[in-house]
């Protein structure tokens, strides 16, 4: 376990010691302040409008909270699909690139430790990044009170979204030295999975079940709404799971090919 | 310490090691000798584990290295060809890393630090950027990292690549400091290295073993006689005659000649000194001796002839 948290350290103060770490905090809090500013607008809008209505129609009820912060989580949500590459993208590809990769694999670790050391540091960047939108959310505590159920739910959601990707773009980032070719090539497998259901749209219905139960955003929609289903849960566990497997593997096979 | 049977490493296109097979004594320095390509650094990479090994078994310490990868390692200090070094780190911030994913307990950690920062003797830089070191003192701090928990074996994949003249004596130095009470394989393409700190030489070419002795044998092996030049001042037939009945002597040819005296080849019986004996002979008769000059075959030639003769028997099969 101590092997684990050194990786775990090490990985983290190289975010740190390099621009990466400050260049995507600074744009994600950039762009979570001006989607949460636009949607807090919109909804706003909304609200005037059906005031209105209720003068005419009598008072029809409305969560303002409740609708955004779902429309901001889900929001956050596409935006970390283009961040977490860039978390992932110097893994394993920096580590081969620079030789390293021959101390980790000659030290008294397993593949195993090294694999989970880097993928929670990876994890916890994220998480960090994740605690940066409870600034934007506070704003709702503080002028409203918001039924604090679905939020927690949405956050759970996106913690374990955000590992499944985190888990590709680990594995992706054994495959080679270059962590631009990682970030592309994660980049592109994340958008496959995300607009998988879109290319369901005129399949048949088995094959439209399918894809659809692949697509990696469709499972988050039950969190936002404060659902906690097993069945998404589950897979995003297994999609985690098999990915994490494939780095293993992928690891195994790169100590074969020297 | 290192018992190396039959290991023979495939990859896809190419074989890079076959049937390799030796041994290194506890407290050896043993000297990899062999040009860019002949299989050093993979034959290295499979004992430290880092490579499994198409056939053939590696043990270190009575390990084998695939079944108890993590014993082995834990016995195993590594230096890499190029010191795996993350660069962005200070000098003892990586080190500490090392220390801690090679399991050195949390009490001992500082005092591992410091004893492997003075054995490479990088105190003084302990504070620096790995990035902003010359090159020397990231290949010192490559060594250092090999050192961290004092393994009893040390694999170093030449360990003075890149290091200037002062720093590579330093260098060989510390090897043989540790030679002893640790057991050491080191690679090299630089003859002189393997003459000055190891015990034994293995010479490989093309994937395999081509020659293993101490580097004083090796030398014998190949060259097959003594050589000796002498300048004599003296008439050249009557010099060759009484150095011919010298005893010991098994050949003489005049080389060159200036001013009065001649240069002589003398070639003399294996592992006999006749130095002397060629002396007495050259001043009892009265002849001025000018010089007097044991030629020995450096490993560079060795080298050479050993893997020049592998070619010939493959071209000539």
């Amino acid at each position: 376990m101590r092997n684990v948290l050194a990786i775990i350290e090490r990985e983290l103060r190289a975010y740190f010691s390099s621009p990466i770490a400050y260049v995507v905090l600074t744009i994600f809090v950039f762009l979570s302040g001006i989607f949460f500013r636009t949607i807090l607008s919109q909804v706003m809008q909304m609200g005037l409008v059906s005031q209105m209505q209720a003068q005419q129609l009598g008072p029809r009820p409305m969560d303002m909270p409740g609708m955004i912060s779902r429309g901001f989580l889900s929001t956050m949500s596409v935006i970390l699909l283009f961040m977490i590459p860039m978390i992932t993208m110097g893994l394993f590809s920096e580590e081969k690139r620079r030789g390293t990769i021959e101390l980790l694999l000659t030290a008294p670790l397993t593949d195993l430790q090294v694999i989970l050391g880097k993928f929670l540091a990876a994890g916890s960047f994220f998480v960090i990044l994740l605690l940066t939108t409870c600034v934007p959310m506070s704003v709702l505590y503080l002028y409203g009170s918001p039924a604090s159920g679905p939020i927690l739910t949405a956050y759970l959601g996106l913690l374990l979204y955000g590992l499944s990707i985190i888990a590709i773009g680990l594995f992706i980032s054994t495959l080679t030295e270059n962590q631009i070719i990682a970030a592309v090539i994660s980049f592109g497998a994340i958008m496959v999975l995300w607009l998988v259901d879109v290319m369901a749209g005129s399949a048949e219905s088995t094959t439209k079940e399918v894809l659809t139960y692949l697509s990696i955003l469709s499972h988050l929609d039950d969190f936002t709404k404060g659902v906690l289903a097993t069945s998404h849960i589950i897979f995003y566990l297994s999609l985690t799971l098999v990915a994490l497997f494939l780095t293993y593997r992928s690891v195994d096979s790169l100590r074969w090919r020297g | 310490m290192i018992t190396v049977e039959n290991l023979t490493k495939r990859y896809a296109t190419k074989t890079a090691i076959e049937g390799m097979s030796f041994h290194v004594e506890k407290g050896e320095i043993l000297g990899f000798l062999g040009p860019n390509g002949a299989g050093k650094t993979t034959t290295m990479r499979i004992i430290t584990g880092y490579m499994p090994a198409s056939a053939g078994t590696v043990r270190v310490d009575g390990y084998e290295v695939f079944e108890n990868p993590i014993d082995v390692r834990r016995r195993i200090g590594y230096l890499p060809e190029n010191p795996p070094l993350y660069v962005e780190m200070t000098v003892m911030g990586y080190l500490r890393f090392v220390a801690k994913i090679k399991g050195v307990p949390k009490q001992n950690l500082n005092n591992e630090v410091a004893r492997v920062m003075e054995r490479a003797n990088i105190t003084d830089v302990q504070e620096r950027i790995i990035a902003k070191l010359s090159k020397g003192y990231k290949q010192r701090v490559g060594l250092a990292q090999a050192l961290v928990n004092d393994p009893p074996v040390l694999i170093l994949d030449e360990p003075t690549i890149g290091l200037d003249p002062k720093q590579i004596h330093e260098v060989r130095e510390l090897i043989k400091e540790l030679a002893g009470s640790h057991t050491v394989v080191l690679s090299t393409h630089i003859l002189p290295e393997v003459e000055q700190t190891c015990h034994r030489v293995i010479i490989i070419d093309k994937g395999r073993i081509v020659a293993v002795d101490t580097p004083q044998n090796l030398r014998f092996q190949v060259q097959g006689a003594e050589r000796i030049f002498v300048e004599v001042r003296g008439p050249a037939s009557e010099v060759i005659a009484k150095l011919r009945a010298t005893p010991g002597v098994m050949e003489v040819r005049k080389v060159a000649e200036n001013d009065g005296s001649n240069r002589f080849q003398v070639e003399g019986e294996l592992r006999r000194d006749i130095r002397s004996d060629l002396a007495r002979t050259i001043v009892q008769s009265g002849w001025g001796l000018l010089e007097l000059q044991a030629a020995s075959m450096s490993l560079e030639d060795i080298f050479l002839k050993l893997t020049r003769e592998e070619e010939e028997e493959k071209t000539g099969a």
